[in-house]
């Protein structure tokens, strides 16, 4: 019952215009997921580190609500959930039309929008540090905290240069089903990362302000 | 057939740039009540941090569902176990270490 297995993995598959890709895209699929999960456990690790060291270790150095400043942090969030919806369309341009340029199209303006959330949040860094002496070595919180955010500026800046090898790769061998199914696996990384932003902002950043 | 599995998942390109349009604009409006909350000072300290939880709690559930198609369907279950099995391992770590880190602050 190849109807029954096709349809198998969640989210974005293939079957509307490539049967056969889709078909071998369970597995590979599933383990991507299980691969993210485990990204997500260290996400979880260093959160939970914050969260006694945001309280308990200031060490004389700035507290939270002294150096963060909601309207950048509004951007950076704005600008990075655009670009989980654009990249949301570029899947849909793959699995619906076949059509490489609009996927070309939308993986530019998703790599644009990270771009300028890797920008907003280096200069969110730099703010602090020259405005508050706020670096990495001053205290636990701070640590903590660049660790934190610069963990996920890593897996923004990875995931960026994955979109530019997808663009060379879908230039050079055309929408072939191992391109197809590495832009898949592409999309789900942004969409996670954006909801790994969503612990940052809120247990981090509006947090930090609150307190 | 086997029963319960849909033969086909494809909504069509109208439903799901549709599902993704309500996921951005539920994220954009969640989002926007955070920022709100924290910037008028509407609520006490204590209220304010539980529904700035819940709110970040419902985003994720919200992109999972409309951005990374995580639903109840059957053909989806393998993975929606995954993740609230990771679910777990997140909140036991997480709570762990606040409760054993807070306690160990106290008694010093």
């Amino acid at each position: 019952m190849s109807d029954v297995t096709a349809t198998r993995h969640p989210g974005l598959n293939l079957n509307h215009t490539d049967r056969e890709t889709h078909d071998r895209a369970e597995s590979v699929m599933f383990g991507f997921w299980v691969f993210m999960m485990s990204d997500l456990v260290l996400f979880a690790v260093l959160f939970a580190t914050y969260a006694a060291q945001s309280v308990h270790g200031i060490a004389g150095g700035p507290a939270p609500a002294e150096i963060f400043e909601l309207k950048s942090t509004l951007w950076q969030t704005l600008v990075l959930l655009t670009s989980s919806f654009t990249m949301g369309l570029a899947a849909l341009a793959l699995k619906y039309r076949d059509d490489r340029r609009r996927l070309v199209l939308w993986l530019l303006v998703t790599a644009a929008l990270g771009g300028t959330f890797l920008y907003l949040e280096g200069a969110d860094w730099l703010r602090m540090a020259r405005d508050h002496g706020a670096v990495p070595q001053v205290s636990g919180f701070l640590s903590i905290f660049y660790a934190l955010t610069g963990t996920h500026f890593l897996h923004v800046s990875a995931a960026m240069v994955w979109i530019g090898v997808m663009l060379v790769q879908i230039g050079r061998f055309g929408l072939k089903p191992e391109v197809k199914l590495r832009v898949m696996r592409l999309a789900i990384l942004w969409h996670l990362l954006d909801v790994v932003w969503i612990g940052i902002f809120t247990f981090v950043f509006l947090f930090g302000v609150v307190q | 057939m086997t029963k319960g599995i849909p033969v086909s998942e494809d909504e069509g390109l109208r439903a799901e740039l549709r599902s993704y349009a309500i996921g951005g604009i539920l994220s954009l409006a969640l989002t926007g009540a955070a920022f709100w909350l924290v910037a008028s000072r509407a609520l006490s300290l204590r209220t304010t941090l539980l529904v700035l939880g819940g709110l970040a709690i419902v985003q994720i559930a919200a992109q999972l569902r409309f951005f990374l198609h995580i639903d109840l369907r059957k053909s989806h279950r393998d993975d929606l176990q995954l993740i609230l099995f990771t679910a777990l391992i997140i909140g036991l770590m997480i709570g762990g270490t606040i409760w054993i880190l807070f306690n160990q602050h106290a008694r010093m």
